[in-house]
C-alpha cells in the first residue's frame, strides 16, 4: 500500500532532520511539487506547459544540485481550494516536499500557501494574480513571481484612461483574484480622475455572460473592464461581440489576458487591445531562444506564467546550490540577496513582502497585417520599470514590512 | 415432524435458556469484533498517514449519519451536504474568530448549528415522501449553498482557510497529527455509539416499523412525523459533527462540502457499503475515500468520477444490499 | 431614461428577454423530464448529461463529419434518443418494479460516467461551436440589441414544446401514453405494447434534452459540465410545475426563466437560488406542484 511506505519514509525523514539540523539537504533530495490547474479554465496559461517549463529548469541543472537529486511531484488542483490545500499538506507531511510552484487560481493559492507556511516550506507563485498575496496575505514562506493585479491594473487601466476612457464598469470573477483586481482597478481609475460607475460579480467559472454584459451595456460606461481570466475572459469577449457592445461605442478592457487567449481568439477579434504582461517571448535573443526550446517540447509559445515558473525555479535551485541547504529560511534569504538575472527578468529583486519586482510591459495586440507569424501577436508600447509597476511598500499592509 | 416434536419435548425454561445463551454468544462475538476493530483503529496511524485516516473517519461518520435516515427511517435526503458544510463552516468561523477557543468547543458550535439547521429542514420536509422528500431537501440545501457563497464569513469561492486547530480542552495542541487522530477517532466512536444506541432502542424499532409500513404505524397510534423528525435531527447533527471535525483536520472549509455532489457522494458510500446495515457506511466510506485518494495519485486520476459512476450503476443493478449486506447473507448461508 | 424601481427600463426589459431565452431551455429540458417521469416514474438524473451529449454530438459532427448546424438539429436528437432507448432497454427496465429512488440513483451513476469520460476526453473547458451563418447579427430593439440566434432559440424551443404538447394531449398515440401513465396493466390487456411505449417515451424525452443541447451549443461553451448545473434548476422547475404535468413543465419553465431574469436585475447573486425558494414555497402550499394532481 502506498500510504504505508510514504508515511514510513516521512517518519524516517523527520528523524533525520532532527538529527542533522539545518544547512543540509533534507532527505538528500530536493523535492519540488508542481500544483496547477491541469484540466480546467486556466489549463492553457499554466497547466501541463508549466510542468514542462519546470522540467526544463531542472534539466538545466542536470537533474541534480551538487549530486543531490531533484525530484518532482505534480498534481491537478481542479481550481478548488480544498483539493489544492490537501494535496500540498500531503506533499509536505508524507513526501517532505521542499518547494511548491505553479500555483494558479488565487483562491487555491491562498489556501495552499497557508499550509506551506505552517509546514515551514516555500511556495514560488507564478500563475496567481491576486496582489493580496503580498499585501494582507503576505508570508515569509511565499514569493509572488510573475505579475499581480496591481501591476496589471496599473499598466492597462492607466493606458486606457489616457486613451480617453473615463467612466468604468467592472465585470468581476467572484473570488480572491477578481476582488483584488476590482480593488486595484478602482484605485487606479480614481487616482487618474476617472470614475467607476458600477460592478457586477459573476460566479467562477461561468459559461453564460449575457446578462452581465447586458448590465454593463446598460450602465453606459465608456469602458467595460474584465476582471476575470482564462476561459471566462474569452467567453465575456465573445458574448460582448454577440451583443454588439463595441458598436454602441463602448470599449472592452481585458485586465488579465495571456498570450494563449489572444492566440485562441485570433487577431481579427483582438487587434488593438492594450494589455500588460510580465514577459513576452519575442523581446530579445535570450527570450526567443528559451521560447524556441519550450515550443519544441510543448508545441506552443510560452506565456509569462510558464517563463515565470522557469525563472523562479532556476533562482531557487541556484540559492540551494550556493547555500548547500534546502532549509526554507536560508534559501529564502539567499534568494532575496541575489538579484534575478535571467531570460525572464533583469535585476529583479525580491522584497520583504514576497513580491519579486521586475519590469512589466505595456503591449498592443497587432493587427493581422502587422503580424508576421502565428505567435507574432504583441507590439511593445512601453516598458514599465519595476519600481513603478508594483505596489509601493509605503502602501503595503503586509505584516512583514517594517513601518516607520 | 420429528424435530418439531423433539423441540416441543424440551421444557420451556430450557428452551429459553438456550435462546438466551445463543444471544449472549452473539453479543459477545459482536463485542469482540468491535473491540478488534477499535484495536485496529488505534494502531492504524503507525502504518498509514494519519490525515488520510482522519478524512476516512469523518466521511464514515457522515455516511453513518446519512444511513440512519435512509436505512432506518426510509428517507432519502438529497441535501445532506448542507449539514456537513454547516458544521464545517461554523466550526471554522468560531475557531478562526475567537483565537484560543478550545477545539472541542469549536466542534460543538458547528454541531449545534447543524442540529438547528436540521430541525428547520426537518420541519419543512418531513411531511413529504419519496421523491418529493428528496427534491425538497435538495432545494433547501441549494439555498444553504447560496448562503455559504454569499455570507461574508465563509470567504465565498476562496473558502475558509488557515483555520487554527486549537487546543483540546485548552491544553493539548492539536497541531500534532497523531494527537488529533485519536481525538477524531473518539469523535467517530461517539457518533457511531449514538447511532448504534438509537437503532437498538425501542425508538429505533418504531422507526423501522414506520419504514416498513407507515399506515400501520399510524394506526398503531405512533406519531409518525415526530419520530421521523427526530431521526432527521439526529442525522443532521451527526453529519454536522462530521463536517466540523473535517474542518479541524484540514483547517479549511470550502464550497465543495456544500455542493450537491457531496450529497450524492454520501449516498454512494452508503449504498455501496449497504443501506440499513450498521457497518455498511463505514465500509462504503472506506472504499470510496481510498479509491479517490489512491486513484488521484495514479494514472487513473481523471477517471475517478467514471469509476464512481460505474460502482453506482453496479450497486443499483446487481447488489442493492451493498458489500456488508452481501457479506451478511454469505455468512448466514454458510454458517447457520 | 425611464426608471422602474431605480432600474432603467431598458435594462429591465433586456433581462426579462434574456430570462425568456433561458426559460426556453428550462421548458425544453423540464418537458423531457416530465414526460419521462409521467410514464416511467423515474427522475432522470442523466438528463443533464444527455443535454451535454446533444451539444457534443453537434460539435463532433461538425468537426469530424462536416454535419452542419441544421442537420445536427435533427440528427443529434435522433442519435442521442436512440442511445436513450438503449439505456432504457438495457438498464432501466431491470429496475422497473423497484422503488423509484433506484431509478434516480441509477441515472445519477450514468451521469457521472458520461460526464467523467467527457472531462477526460475533452477537458473541463470544452470548446466553442461556431454560430450558423444565417443566424448571425441581430436586431436593435431600442431597449437592447437582440442577437438573431437568441431570438431563434425562443422560437424553436416554443415550437417543439407546443408540438409535443399537441402530440400528447390531442393525438391517439398521446392518449395511449396518458392511459399508460394511469394504468399500464389495463393498457397491456387492451393489446397495447406498453414496454415499447415506455422505450419510445424515454427516447423522446432524451431527444428533447439533446435538442436543447444543440440549441445551446453556439451560445454557451460546449463543456462536459454544461448539463450538471442546469439539471438541478430544471428539477426544481419540474417539481414546481407538478411532476409529470406536460403543460406545467412548459409554463413553469418559461415563468422561472422570467423570474430569474428579474432577480438578475435586483439581486443578481441570488439568480440561481430564487427558483429553489419558489420550489420550497410551492411544495409547502401545493405538495403536488402548481399543475400536478394530488397522487
Amino acid at each position: 500500500m502506498n500510504f504505508v511506505r510514504n508515511s514510513a519514509s516521512a517518519i524516517l525523514a523527520s528523524s533525520l532532520i532532527a538529527a542533522t539540523a539545518q544547512a543540509q539537504i533534507s532527505n538528500n533530495e530536493i523535492r519540488i511539487g508542481y500544483l496547477a490547474d491541469m484540466s480546467g479554465t486556466y489549463r492553457d496559461l499554466s497547466g501541463p506547459g508549466g510542468l514542462e517549463a519546470l522540467k526544463m529548469a531542472v534539466e538545466d541543472f542536470g537533474g541534480t544540485v551538487d549530486g543531490r537529486k531533484i525530484v518532482l511531484f505534480n498534481a491537478d488542483d481542479l481550481n478548488k481550494p480544498d483539493v489544492g490545500a490537501n494535496t500540498v499538506r500531503q506533499w509536505i507531511d508524507e513526501r517532505n516536499v521542499d518547494m511548491v510552484t505553479g500555483l494558479v487560481a488565487s483562491s487555491v493559492v491562498l489556501a495552499a500557501s497557508k499550509v506551506v507556511e505552517q509546514g515551514g516550506k516555500l511556495a514560488l507563485i507564478s500563475g496567481a494574480a491576486a496582489s493580496s498575496l503580498t499585501n494582507e496575505h503576505c508570508s515569509p514562506n511565499h514569493i509572488h513571481w510573475t505579475y499581480d493585479t496591481f501591476a496589471l491594473a496599473n499598466g492597462t487601466a492607466n493606458a486606457v484612461l489616457k486613451d480617453g476612457g473615463k467612466s468604468w464598469y467592472i465585470l468581476t470573477a467572484d473570488y480572491a483574484f477578481g476582488h483584488s483586481m476590482e480593488t486595484d482597478i478602482k484605485k487606479v481609475v480614481q487616482a487618474e480622475g476617472g470614475s467607476v460607475v458600477g460592478a457586477v460579480r459573476h460566479p467562477f467559472p461561468s459559461s453564460d455572460f449575457s446578462s452581465y454584459i447586458l448590465q454593463a451595456q446598460g450602465s453606459g460606461a465608456d469602458v467595460i473592464a474584465l476582471a476575470n481570466a482564462g476561459a471566462d475572459t474569452v467567453n465575456s469577449l465573445k458574448t460582448a461581440s454577440e451583443f454588439g457592445v463595441t458598436q454602441s461605442g463602448q470599449r472592452l478592457a481585458g485586465m488579465v489576458v495571456f498570450l494563449n487567449d489572444i492566440h485562441a481568439m485570433g487577431l481579427d477579434v483582438t487587434q488593438g487591445l492594450m494589455l500588460t504582461t510580465g514577459w513576452y517571448w519575442d523581446m530579445n535573443e535570450e527570450t526567443r531562444a528559451w521560447a524556441e526550446r519550450y515550443q519544441k517540447r510543448v508545441g506552443s509559445k510560452p506565456t509569462m506564467v510558464h517563463a515565470g515558473i522557469y525563472s523562479a525555479t532556476t533562482h531557487y535551485l541556484n540559492a540551494v546550490k550556493q547555500t548547500g541547504s534546502d532549509d526554507t529560511a536560508t534559501v529564502r534569504a539567499q534568494m532575496a540577496k541575489t538579484p534575478v538575472n535571467d531570460m525572464f527578468a533583469k535585476d529583479g529583486r525580491i522584497r520583504e513582502d514576497g513580491r519579486m519586482v521586475h519590469d512589466m510591459y505595456l503591449v498592443k495586440v497587432k493587427t493581422p497585417a502587422e503580424s508576421k507569424g502565428e505567435w507574432d501577436l504583441y507590439q511593445m508600447v512601453r516598458t514599465i520599470p519595476g519600481n513603478e509597476a508594483f505596489r509601493p511598500l509605503a502602501e503595503s499592509q503586509c505584516k512583514l514590512v517594517a513601518k516607520n | 415432524m420429528s424435530s418439531q416434536e423433539s423441540v416441543a419435548a424440551v421444557p420451556l425454561a430450557v428452551r429459553a435458556n438456550v435462546e438466551r445463551e445463543r444471544r449472549r454468544a452473539a453479543t459477545r462475538r459482536r463485542q469482540l469484533f468491535y473491540l478488534a476493530l477499535l484495536g485496529l483503529a488505534l494502531l492504524a496511524p503507525l502504518a498509514i498517514y494519519p490525515v488520510f485516516l482522519m478524512k476516512l473517519l469523518c466521511f464514515a461518520l457522515f455516511a453513518c449519519a446519512f444511513n440512519l435516515l435512509l436505512g432506518y427511517a426510509g428517507l432519502l435526503s438529497f441535501g445532506h451536504a448542507a449539514f456537513f458544510a454547516c458544521g464545517g463552516y461554523i466550526t471554522g468561523h468560531m475557531l478562526s474568530t475567537y483565537s484560543g477557543l478550545s477545539t472541542e468547543l469549536g466542534i460543538l458550535a458547528g454541531t449545534l448549528a447543524s442540529t438547528l439547521l436540521g430541525l428547520i429542514f426537518g420541519l419543512l420536509a418531513i411531511r413529504r415522501q419519496g421523491i418529493y422528500f428528496a427534491m425538497i431537501t435538495l432545494a433547501l440545501a441549494q439555498m444553504v449553498f447560496f448562503v455559504f457563497v454569499q455570507a461574508p464569513f465563509t470567504g465565498g469561492e476562496n473558502g475558509l482557510q488557515g483555520v487554527p486547530r486549537g487546543h483540546l480542552f485548552g491544553l493539548i495542541d492539536m497541531q500534532n497529527n497523531l494527537a488529533l487522530y485519536y481525538v477524531v477517532l473518539a469523535v467517530f466512536v461517539f457518533g457511531f455509539a449514538v447511532i448504534q444506541r438509537t437503532i437498538h432502542s425501542p425508538y429505533g424499532q418504531v422507526l423501522k416499523a414506520i419504514r416498513e409500513n407507515e399506515p400501520r404505524a399510524v394506526s398503531l397510534g405512533y406519531n409518525v412525523d415526530a419520530h421521523k423528525l427526530l431521526a432527521f435531527v439526529i442525522s443532521s447533527a451527526l453529519a454536522g459533527l462530521a463536517g466540523a471535525t473535517k474542518t479541524v483536520v484540514f483547517q479549511l472549509a470550502s464550497l465543495t462540502d456544500a455542493h450537491w455532489h457531496m450529497s450524492g457522494e454520501v449516498i454512494l458510500m452508503t449504498l455501496l457499503g449497504g443501506v440499513g446495515t450498521l457497518l455498511g457506511p463505514l465500509v462504503g466510506a472506506t472504499v470510496v475515500v481510498t479509491l479517490q485518494s489512491s486513484l488521484s495519485n495514479g494514472p487513473l486520476g481523471e477517471w475517478v468520477h467514471v469509476i464512481l459512476g460505474v460502482i453506482f450503476v453496479l450497486c443499483v443493478l446487481l447488489f442493492r444490499s451493498g458489500i456488508v449486506g452481501w457479506l451478511e447473507r454469505l455468512v448466514k448461508r454458510n454458517f447457520k | 431614461m425611464t426608471l422602474v424601481f431605480g432600474v432603467p427600463l431598458s435594462v429591465l426589459l433586456g433581462q426579462l428577454l434574456l430570462g425568456l431565452i433561458n426559460g426556453s431551455f428550462y421548458a425544453l429540458l423540464s418537458l423531457g423530464l416530465a414526460i419521462i417521469f409521467g410514464l416511467l416514474r423515474i427522475i432522470n438524473f442523466a438528463h443533464g448529461a444527455q443535454y451535454m451529449l446533444g451539444a457534443f454530438a453537434a460539435f463532433l459532427g461538425l468537426n469530424y463529419l462536416g454535419v452542419n448546424y441544421w442537420a445536427a438539429l435533427l440528427l443529434s436528437p435522433l442519435l442521442i434518443g436512440l442511445l436513450g432507448m438503449a439505456i432504457e432497454r438495457g438498464l432501466l427496465r431491470r429496475i422497473a418494479g423497484e422503488d423509484h429512488l433506484y431509478g434516480l440513483l441509477l441515472t445519477f451513476g450514468l451521469a457521472l460516467i458520461v460526464e467523467g469520460s467527457f472531462v477526460k476526453l475533452f477537458g473541463v473547458s470544452g470548446s466553442s461551436y461556431p454560430m450558423p451563418e444565417a443566424l448571425k447579427g441581430g436586431y436593435n430593439l431600442g431597449f437592447m440589441f437582440l442577437p438573431t440566434y437568441r431570438a431563434w432559440v425562443i422560437v424553436a424551443a416554443l415550437l417543439v414544446c407546443f408540438a409535443t404538447w399537441y402530440m400528447i394531449e390531442r393525438t391517439r398515440l398521446g392518449s395511449y401514453l396518458r392511459a399508460g401513465t394511469e394504468n399500464p396493466k389495463l393498457m397491456q390487456a387492451f393489446g397495447i405494447n406498453v414496454p415499447l411505449l415506455v422505450t419510445l417515451t424515454y427516447g423522446y424525452g432524451v431527444a428533447l434534452a439533446a435538442f436543447a443541447g444543440v440549441l445551446a451549443a453556439p451560445i454557451y461553451a460546449v463543456t462536459p459540465g454544461m448539463g450538471a448545473n442546469l439539471l438541478i434548476v430544471v428539477f426544481a422547475v419540474v417539481v414546481i410545475g407538478g411532476m409529470g404535468s406536460i403543460m406545467g413543465a412548459i409554463i413553469t419553465g418559461l415563468a422561472m426563466g422570467l423570474i430569474e431574469g428579474l432577480t438578475k436585475v435586483f439581486y443578481p447573486e441570488a439568480a440561481n437560488t430564487v427558483i429553489f425558494v419558489i420550489m420550497v414555497l410551492v411544495l409547502l402550499v401545493r405538495p403536488a406542484g402548481l399543475f400536478g394532481k394530488e397522487a
